[in-house]
């Protein structure tokens, strides 16, 4: 099953025009056509067409830039709709699916009905398809991109002898060699000798011919459905009491848990859905410090979150999913692993339930010499502590205040600090000062507080005892007050 | 008579405790250093001060801190207790903005108890709480001689001015930079200005 014009189709399919369109791809420097509807290519536009040269041959193309990754994604989904006739379906390519209809296609009366019915439900969904049925995956591509049609049984020569021979999957410079020794069609080729041909053009063309013709076996991948992680439980008799609610929320946890525990993953999010008699549903969001799969210490974060759902005239429903999961293989317990801080990991949930996970943060360090970048704030459940703070070679050379805030601009405009200032609405007088050390801004950095220039930094200490650390900027003269020593 | 710091410093565990005055920061610093495992560190994240890792790092390894940012101070309280009756931090620095009442001291009190954990309140000037355990004031002082080695650190004034099993008193200390220790001054009574001190 081939679909000539994915890309273009899966655009039109959202917003439709009745326009020649195509879709555009930046490559090396120029502007090409990717993929174009039936219209455009009736006006002789052709891919990979400069776009400029397009535009000159049919200026009312409208056009839209291409997304290879979403292209990737729809074609994903497509075998999700295949099952409906068969099974065992698997991508082909960038732009086709392969599907075994060998022991399927006798519910649907025979392949080619089978294959009816599934091109007139891919025109329904506003793919322009082409379909081809032979005894091997081979012969089906061939005859979905050169001929469509279906090779009977037993006879997947006959069908493809008068196709040309790049439809047995070669490459340009395989097909056009083949072509320049007067073997056009397969038919042509299978009736040559293989020993020469195989020297020549290497074992992949014998290979490509037998895979077709159904001499060499071919398999067709595919994909994995994707692992889901839900369970579900339905209640004869409505509950309201929250201890109700937690035991079967104990039962979820622990089908859950055992799903997870089989495919060494954790959940990081969990969501409860409580459905009540009158179909109101409620949800409940678990997120989680850190991947777990342990029922009865996620059953106990539970209990927050649960005790504020309204229950009304009873829950009938419930049911659990991990929304958000992560690979958590197993650990051996030694003498010499760290045991997992799980304890900590609780204690961050359940305050994350209340504030939000991302508002729990550690320091991280930074190498700037600025000091407001001198460290990250990272959340704590998304980051590991970095140990050996002070010992790293990027430790500022000289001592930093324990407290930071915002500059607070004080009077004065010389360059030594004033011997009586003003700060807070408090009067200091100088008693000894160190300094200055000069900072200057990290200019491949924006920051609209560094526009003044440099900073020269004075540690001050005031006969009052408070030891500030204020700053000048020679550049614009002031003095600001940014940090408070300890 | 003399009171030595160390019969009231090393704050009695699952107790909390207030701090106030300008040195407040220090206090809790020097407390915080005290303690080998993770601290939880709350406060409101529309308070501008805030604390540099890199000067906490004179104190202790600032990995082993963790800092919640709540919107408002019953936010703050309520982590708070979350977290001294967990246990899963031995040490819980708050910073409040506004005094508390009977019932919010004596729930952290008790929840102090539960956890087995350790309370310290930044409280501004004359807000305490009747359930405190204890309550400093520390101020930073100006000594007109600087220590001979050189250090960097200020020298504090400690003052216990309530204490609900003890007795009140009131020490000069400095945080040792490299020896990671606290050492206290001189004796208050050989300090011009201190002759009516407790004791």
């Amino acid at each position: 099953m081939w679909f000539p014009r994915l890309a273009s189709d899966r655009v039109l399919r959202t917003r439709p025009v009745d326009a020649p369109f195509a879709l555009t791809i930046t490559e090396q420097n120029t502007q090409r056509l990717y993929c174009l509807n039936a219209q455009a290519e009736a006006q002789g536009l052709h891919r990979a067409m400069s776009f400029a040269d397009a535009h000159a041959f049919c200026p009312d193309l409208l056009s839209a830039p291409a997304r290879p990754d979403q292209d990737a994604r729809f074609l994903a989904a497509l075998p999700r709709w295949a099952p409906h006739h068969c099974p065992w379906v698997g991508p082909e390519g960038a732009d086709g699916l392969v599907l075994a209809i060998t022991a399927a296609s006798h519910l649907w009366g025979g392949g080619a009905e089978l294959l009816g019915d599934r091109g007139a439900r891919a025109a329904a969904a506003g793919l322009s398809r082409r379909l081809g049925l032979g005894d091997t995956g081979g012969a089906a591509w061939a005859l979905a991109h050169y001929h469509e049609g279906i090779a009977p049984p037993g006879q997947g020569l006959c069908a493809l002898q008068s196709l040309p021979v790049a439809a047995l999957r070669l490459e340009g410079a395989q097909a056009t060699g083949l072509q320049r020794l007067g073997l056009r069609t397969i038919g042509d080729l299978a009736q040559s000798p293989r020993g020469p041909l195989a020297r020549r053009f290497g074992p992949e063309l014998m290979l490509r011919l037998d895979q077709a013709l159904g001499r060499t076996p071919e398999a067709i991948t595919p994909e994995r459905e994707p692992p889901h992680y839900a369970t579900r439980l339905t209640l004869p008799e409505p509950i309201g009491l929250s201890a109700d609610v937690m035991a079967g929320t104990g039962r979820l946890l622990k089908r859950l848990c055992d799903t997870l525990k089989a495919d060494e993953a954790g959940a990081r999010v969990l969501c409860l859905t409580l459905q009540r008699v009158d179909r109101a549903s409620q949800q409940v969001e678990l997120r989680l410090a850190s991947a777990m799969r342990d029922p009865a210490r996620i059953l106990a974060l539970f209990e927050r979150g649960i005790s504020t759902v309204d229950a009304g005239f009873g829950i009938d429903q419930m049911r659990l999913e991990a929304s958000v999961v992560e690979p958590l293989p197993a650990q051996q317990i030694g003498p010499k692993t760290q045991p997992a801080p799980d304890r900590l990991n609780d204690l961050i949930t359940r305050i994350g339930t209340r504030i939000g996970l991302e508002n729990i943060q550690r320091f991280l360090p930074a190498d700037s010499h600025i000091p407001e970048r001198s460290f990250l704030i990272a959340p704590a459940a998304y980051s590991q502590p970095k140990s050996g703070w002070p010992k790293s070679c990027w430790h500022a050379p000289r001592p930093r205040p324990l407290r930071l805030f915002p500059p607070e601009p004080i009077a004065g405009t010389t360059p030594r600090p004033a011997a009586r200032f003003r700060w807070r609405r408090m009067g200091f007088t100088l008693a000894r000062t160190t300094g200055p050390e000069r900072i200057a801004p990290e200019w491949w950095l924006e920051d609209d507080s560094w526009r003044s220039g440099v900073r020269d930094y004075w540690h001050v200490e005031t006969r009052e005892g408070r030891r500030l650390w204020m700053f000048y900027t020679p550049q614009t003269p002031g003095w600001f007050v940014q940090g408070e020593f300890a | 008579m003399f009171t030595p710091l160390n019969t009231v410093f090393p704050l009695r565990p699952a107790r909390v405790h207030e701090v106030c005055g300008a040195g407040a920061f220090g206090f809790a610093a020097v407390v915080c250093a005290r303690v080998q495992t993770d601290v939880l560190w709350i406060r409101e994240a529309w308070l501008s001060e805030r604390l540099n890792p890199t000067g906490l790092s004179a104190f202790f390894d600032p990995s082993h801190l963790l800092i919640a940012q709540t919107k408002e101070q019953t936010d703050s309280l309520a982590v708070a207790e979350t977290a001294l009756k967990d246990g899963a931090v031995s040490l819980v620095v708050l910073e409040l903005t506004r005094p508390l009442n009977l019932r919010e001291g004596r729930r952290l009190q008790l929840a102090a108890k539960a956890g087995a954990a350790t309370g310290l309140c930044l409280i501004p000037e004359g807000m305490g709480s009747n359930a405190a355990e204890t309550r400093w004031n520390a101020t930073p002082i100006h000594e007109s001689h600087p220590p001979p080695r050189g250090e960097d650190s200020t020298l504090m004034r400690w003052e216990i001015i309530k204490n609900k099993s003890g007795t009140l008193g009131v020490w000069d200390v400095r945080w040792d930079h490299t020896a990671h220790r606290l050492d206290v001054v001189s004796p208050v009574g050989e300090r011009p200005g201190s002759s009516h001190a407790p004791g």
